[in-house]
């Protein structure tokens, strides 16, 4: 049977693409495209009706899509060290023009399909149809995709009008995130990360377009002062002034204050749904959570988000009554998941966890994305914390809240080597939520973008591991 | 009541290591074949252990395999599968019943696990990178042109300390070429390399936290000179046993025992 999508994931589904839908088309008005850090404040570009793209989100969707390594080893072309976050390498070279685009023969036109790709044929039964030359199952010809190669939209865009352009042009991944147009300003916020910052300035740099910049200092205290508050807000007058200055409108205070409250509205909503994980067994998996943060990142001042998001708690809050789980199998533990995911190994990733019976019940990257406030000095204060901008007693009370709340059984940290400053705490956090709520953890290396940095057979054994030891401790527990 | 026979296949990045067990405590076989997944060593192995007990497959009541091969071995050689970090937990448990903390280096990973209670109940491993594990030895090893069996005893006989200071297997390999060029005694080198993987290993080890009583486990174990410089590192007693290979076997073979009774 088909598996049954909530009416809020298809609500949401359906605001993220009005979102690029709306970016493309914009552009093609001749309007003003940004490109923005996850966690800048979206509310000041609202308040000016800006269309504004995430590259953070783009690079996941680009590496969920498996062409990550492509478009890393383009940036690596370009002279980017590979220790550089896998994001900022993917949305380097793709500001550079670089796009994956499917191979064509010149002649024919025709995209040239790779015999390696496919899901095996199956037959009216069901069963895997072998080809008896090879011994090996045959390939579904609806499923096998074209070879894939890089090329970049500035060369094709020079191209005289004719057919060779116009091939060009069609042969590039119709997935949305390869269909992103050019930034005309760029927005960076650097709480969430600090490469952030080079990352921005080199895309502005590249593209010959302003930067708008707003300077989060890490906060090595838990509460954050009146003094960075006051800091920030000085950099949101500012941000105001040069967007008042690159879009020749007056700033709209009434649409300013309409965003924060639809934000608000989106962040409040996103936080319920994220609370749903309490319940045991969860109504659904925190990898799901990963998917939805596409809104929470690129839509947080809509409207639609927030109504979005609100659908999506009313379906959950019905599916605990039915006791009813999105999760395909019986959840036998529940695991904090430390870190961003690995996008181009979600397969690999989730495999062990299904075999086992492993919910991911917490994640502190999702509820991070909850800025609620009722002022602008809140607001400020709230896009001062960020999971890389708060001091570790922060960090560390943030997951153990979580971790209780959620009730997990144990805790699998991705040691991300696309993000060393969050990576590189982790092991004193393990070592505290071992020794603060007795439960195993388990660490596993790989990077949220380049699947390079990833071994499935070490991540199978390491989670099996933490299997056997969070089954050791449930029967100690009873004991 | 007849006797219950388990076998323990352990199949590891490099070596392939097989125990049968009588009734859940004696070692009727051990076997060990220099080669580990996706060679022929598990299977070797395996016919090896047997023909030593004069025993046939039949007469396992229950086999389970674990190590980094360990999934291969599920289609009809195996009855289950189980990680290497609970079978060297549960191996050290049943040669030191006091034991903490083990501490095993392998061909290609290093782990060390708290246990209580003879269960192992957390556990930290290495990343990626091979320094410190058992491969980390045997390239140092074909540089010096020495056997990775004698390290021990020729870094026993070090005069002078030498610091390898690289954790990287590679740049470690030029660094050890760097000092043979300088003409510094391999005793000396040799013993920089141990002081350089028990450095690596300890800083893993106090991540975790090291509680006595210590094992240490794996082929890296029978190298003195490893172990010596990791109690220097730790500053406590690290317990070895001859078994050290067969560890992980030898969980699996007592694990195996316990399915069968159940």
């Amino acid at each position: 049977m088909a598996k049954q999508v909530m009416p809020g994931v298809l609500a949401l589904r359906k605001v993220v693409d009005d979102v690029h839908k709306d970016a493309r088309e914009a552009k093609k008005r001749g309007e003003l495209v940004g490109w923005s850090s996850s966690k800048f404040p979206c509310e000041l570009a609202a308040a000016f009706d800006l269309n504004v793209m995430y590259p953070e989100n783009q690079a996941a969707g680009i590496a969920a899509n498996r062409y990550g390594e492509m478009m890393c080893q383009a940036a690596e072309d370009l002279g980017y060290d590979n220790d550089i976050c896998g994001y900022a390498r993917i949305s380097l070279a793709y500001a550079k023009g670089v796009r994956v685009s499917r191979k064509y023969d010149p002649e024919t036109g025709e995209y040239i399909i790779d015999p390696s790709t496919g899901k095996p044929l199956k037959d009216a039964d069901g069963n895997v149809v072998m080809d008896e030359a090879t011994g090996k199952p045959k390939k579904d010809p609806k499923t096998q995709t074209p070879y894939l190669q890089l090329d970049n939209i500035l060369e094709i865009e020079a191209l005289p009008d004719g057919p060779e352009k116009e091939k060009r042009l069609a042969a590039i991944s119709p997935i949305r995130q390869m269909q992103i147009p050019q930034p005309d300003f760029v927005l960076c916020c650097n709480n969430i990360c600090n490469c952030m910052t080079k990352w921005y300035e080199n895309i502005a740099r590249m593209c010959n377009v302003p930067l708008i910049m707003i300077d989060i200092p890490y906060n090595n205290t838990v509460e954050v002062g009146d003094a960075n508050v006051k800091y920030v807000r000085a950099q949101f007058d500012q941000a105001i002034h040069q967007l008042e200055k690159l879009t020749g409108k007056k700033f709209d205070e009434k649409k300013f204050e309409q965003a924060c409250a639809n934000a608000n509205r989106t962040a409040k909503a996103w936080l319920k749904v994220c609370d749903y994980l309490q319940y045991k067994p969860a109504p659904y998996s925190g990898f799901d959570l990963f998917n939805h943060m596409a809104d929470v990142v690129t839509a947080r001042a809509r409207v639609e988000a927030a109504e979005a998001f609100e659908l999506l708690a009313e379906n959950l809050e019905e599916a605990i009554k039915k006791g009813e789980t999105t999760t395909p199998f019986p959840e036998k533990y529940r695991v904090m998941f430390e870190g961003i995911p690995c996008w181009p190994k979600l397969p690999a990733l989730f495999k062990p966890l299904k075999e086992h019976g492993v919910n991911v019940t917490a994640v502190v990257y999702a509820p991070a994305f909850g800025f609620v406030y009722n002022n602008i000095d809140e607001m400020a204060r709230a896009y001062y914390k960020a999971p890389n901008s708060v001091c570790i007693e922060q960090g560390v009370d943030w997951r153990e809240g979580i971790c209780r709340d959620n009730k997990v059984d144990g805790v699998l940290v991705h040691y991300n080597r696309s993000c060393k400053p969050w990576s590189g705490y982790m092991a004193e956090m393990q070592r505290r939520f071992t020794a603060d709520l007795g439960v195993p953890c388990a660490g596993f290396d790989g990077d949220q973008a380049d699947p390079r940095n990833f071994n499935a057979a070490q991540y199978e054994t390491r989670v099996q591991g933490l299997v056997e030891a969070m089954e050791a401790n449930a029967k100690a527990k009873e004991a | 009541m007849s006797a219950m026979y388990t076998l323990g296949i352990d199949v590891g990045s490099t070596a392939s290591k097989c125990i049968i067990l009588k009734d859940g405590t004696e070692i009727v076989a051990k076997s060990l074949i220099d080669v580990g997944a996706g060679t022929s060593g598990p299977q070797r192995a395996i016919d090896m252990v047997l023909s030593e007990a004069g025993m046939k497959k039949e007469d396992m009541a229950y086999t389970l395999a674990t190590g980094y091969g360990r999934t291969s071995l599920m289609m009809g050689v195996a009855d289950k599968q189980m990680s290497e970090l609970s079978c060297h937990a549960r191996g050290a448990a049943f040669l030191f019943p006091g034991v903490h903390t083990v501490i095993d280096i392998g061909g290609q990973d290093v782990k060390v696990l708290h246990i209580e209670n003879g269960t192992m109940t957390n556990f930290q491993m290495n990343d990626k990178c091979a320094a410190g594990t058992g491969r980390f030895l045997d390239v140092m090893a074909r540089v010096l042109e020495v056997k990775v069996e004698d390290l021990g005893r020729l870094g026993a006989m070090s005069k002078k300390d030498v610091g390898i200071s690289s954790t990287c297997t590679v740049f470690a390999e030029s660094e050890v070429i760097s000092q043979l060029a300088m003409g510094t005694d391999k005793c000396d080198i040799i013993n920089g390399i141990h002081r350089s993987v028990a450095g690596r290993v300890a800083g893993l080890a106090h991540r975790i936290g090291v509680v006595p009583d210590v094992v240490m486990t794996g082929g890296v174990a029978q190298n003195s000179g490893v172990v010596g410089a990791l109690e220097a590192e730790l500053g406590c007693k690290i317990n070895t046993s001859p078994l050290t290979q067969y560890n992980g076997a030898l969980g699996a073979a007592l694990f195996a025992w316990q399915a069968a009774n159940r």
